[in-house]
C-alpha cells in the first residue's frame, strides 16, 4: 500500500507526518531544528529520502539542511548565497533604492530528475541553483537582472522568491514567482526570463496593469497540464491557459477572492483549491469560519468545504506555502495554519480532519506519496 | 589552548556538548579565534559573521573578562586571560523577544 510523508515547517521548528496510504493514522517526528524558524522541507521527486530544509534564525542566519534517510537524521550542507557580480538596488518600502541583501530561502524546489540539483527561492528576490546536493549555490542572475529588477518592492513579507514550478514535459522552462515583483518564465533554464504579468490588475501600484509591482501569493500547476497554471495573487484568483502569457480573473464568486494558498487535485486538472482571508489587514478568515473553497471547473464556480473544519471563533491565516496535495486516488489535500494545526482530507476536500495540532505557526506543508 | 562557549542553538548546529577549546596560531583575536572555530566546525560558517565581510551578524555579541568585545576590531588581541585558557571567549546570542 502507497504511504504518504507530510513534511510541515514552523516558525520553531520542523515536523515529519508518516501514515499509510489510507490516511487515517499519523505519526508525528519532530520537533527537527527546534526553535528555528523552518520556512519550508521538501523532498527530491528522484529520491524520496532525499530531504531539504531550509533553517533560518535572526540570530545565526541561514542553514541549508539534507537528509538521506526520510528525515531521520540531518546533516548542515552550503549556506553561502552570494549575489553574481555587483548586485545593484532594488526599491524599498518608501520608494527609496535598497541594496539587494540576502536573508533567508524561503523555497527549496528539488529538481524532477536528479537528488543532487535542487533550486532555492531567496530575500531579497533571486534564484539560487546548486548541483551538488545543496554544497555549493549560484546564482541564476538573470532573473535578478532582469529589466524591471531595479523597480521590485518589497510586499509585507519581503522580497521574497517564493515559488518554484519545473515543467515536467520540458526541463528548460520553468516558472517563478516573487512578491511584489510578480511572475516570471524561463524557456532556457534559467539564464533568460521573461515576466509574465499580462492580465493582472493591482489596485496598490501606480499602474494597475503595470508588468512588474504585482504581489503573487503563490502559483499552482498541475504536472500533466505545464500549459496551465493557477495564482492566487494579493487580490484575485486568477488562471492561464497559455503558460502564463495572458491571466484571467476566476475568482470573482468567492467571498473574498484575497488567499495566499492555491493548489490543484492530483487527479483532476481542472478541480482547484483556495482559502480565503480576509484582508486588507485582519489575515484572518472570513466569518470566524475555516473553509476551503473548490472548483471542479478551473475556477468561476466555487463550493465551500467544512465538514470537519471548526466553523465558529476561528480567526487563523494559511501562509503562501502552507497547502499540499498528494498523488493518490482520491486526492489528499493538507493545510497547516498559524494556530499550528495541519488538516488533511483524504477525499478531495469533501471531509477534513485535523492530523496534527497545536505545532508553532505553520509556515509551510509538503507532501511526497511513497510506494 | 583557546576556550569557547557557544549559545545553545550553535553547540546543537556543531554537535557539540559544553565548551569548545582551539588551537590558534599566532596572535590570539576575535578574528583568529572565528577562523579557527569555523575552520573546525564549518557548518557555523556564517553564523557569528557574514562569509564575504566577516562583519558580525547585528544579534550576535562576543563576551570575554566580564567585557563585551563585540564592537572591538577583530584584529584586536583577546584579553591576556583568554588567549592562555583562563577565561573563556563566550559567543552570545543577543537577548531579544521570539
Amino acid at each position: 500500500m502507497s504511504k504518504v510523508r507530510v513534511l510541515v515547517g514552523t516558525r520553531k521548528g520542523a515536523f515529519v507526518l508518516n501514515s499509510d496510504g489510507k490516511r487515517q493514522n499519523w505519526e508525528v517526528s519532530g520537533p527537527h531544528f527546534a526553535g528555528w524558524e523552518m520556512y519550508h522541507l521538501k523532498g527530491s521527486p528522484a529520491d524520496p529520502n532525499r530531504l531539504y530544509a531550509s533553517q533560518s534564525s535572526g540570530w545565526f542566519g541561514q542553514i541549508i539542511q539534507r537528509s538521506n534517510d526520510a528525515g531521520k537524521t540531518w546533516e548542515p550542507v552550503g549556506n553561502k548565497f552570494e549575489y553574481a557580480g555587483v548586485p545593484g538596488t532594488h526599491q524599498w518600502y518608501d520608494g527609496s533604492l535598497r541594496p539587494w541583501e540576502f536573508k533567508r530561502v524561503w523555497h527549496l524546489e528539488p529538481s524532477l530528475n536528479d537528488p543532487d540539483t535542487v533550486y532555492a527561492g531567496v530575500e531579497d528576490a533571486a534564484l539560487f541553483k546548486s548541483t551538488d546536493g545543496g554544497q555549493n549555490w549560484e546564482e541564476l542572475r538573470g532573473l535578478r537582472e532582469y529589466s524591471t529588477g531595479p523597480n521590485w518592492q518589497p510586499g509585507a513579507g519581503g522580497l521574497c522568491l517564493h515559488t518554484i514550478i519545473q515543467d515536467p514535459s520540458n526541463a528548460q522552462r520553468m516558472w517563478i514567482a516573487i512578491s511584489a515583483a510578480g511572475t516570471f518564465r524561463t524557456e532556457d533554464g534559467g539564464t533568460t526570463w521573461k515576466a509574465i504579468n499580462a492580465g493582472l490588475k493591482s489596485e496598490g501600484i501606480p499602474n494597475p496593469n503595470a508588468d512588474e509591482g504585482h504581489c503573487v501569493h503563490h502559483i499552482a500547476m498541475h504536472p500533466d497540464r505545464p500549459g496551465v497554471l493557477f495564482m492566487q495573487k494579493h487580490w484575485d484568483v486568477m488562471r492561464s491557459d497559455n503558460a502564463g502569457d495572458y491571466w484571467y480573473d476566476i475568482g470573482e464568486t468567492l467571498p473574498t477572492d484575497f488567499g495566499f494558498v492555491i493548489d490543484v487535485n492530483a487527479n483532476q486538472p481542472e478541480t482547484v483549491y483556495v482559502l480565503p482571508i480576509k484582508s486588507d489587514s485582519e489575515h484572518f478568515v472570513p466569518d470566524g469560519a475555516l473553509r476551503v473553497y473548490r472548483s471542479r471547473r478551473g475556477g468561476n464556480e466555487w463550493e465551500a468545504l467544512c465538514n470537519g473544519l471548526p466553523q465558529k471563533d476561528v480567526y487563523l491565516n494559511v501562509y503562501r506555502d502552507a497547502m499540499a496535495v498528494d498523488r493518490l486516488d482520491p486526492c489528499g489535500i493538507y493545510f497547516g495554519t498559524s494556530g499550528g494545526q495541519v488538516y488533511a482530507s483524504a477525499d478531495d476536500g469533501d471531509s477534513w480532519t485535523a492530523i496534527v495540532r497545536d505545532l508553532p505557526t505553520v509556515l509551510s506543508v509538503e507532501v511526497q506519496t511513497l510506494p | 589552548m583557546i576556550r569557547v562557549v557557544l549559545p545553545t542553538h550553535l553547540k546543537t548546529l556543531a554537535r557539540v556538548t559544553g565548551e569548545v577549546q582551539l588551537q590558534v596560531e599566532g596572535p590570539v583575536t576575535q578574528s583568529a579565534v572565528l577562523d579557527a572555530l569555523e575552520a573546525r566546525y564549518p557548518m557555523l560558517r556564517g553564523t557569528m559573521r557574514d562569509q564575504q565581510t566577516h562583519k558580525r551578524r547585528p544579534f550576535v555579541r562576543f563576551f570575554a573578562c566580564q567585557q563585551d568585545l563585540s564592537h572591538e576590531a577583530s584584529d584586536t588581541p583577546l584579553p591576556d586571560a583568554v588567549a592562555v585558557g583562563a577565561e573563556p571567549f563566550l559567543v552570545i546570542g543577543a537577548m531579544a523577544g521570539g
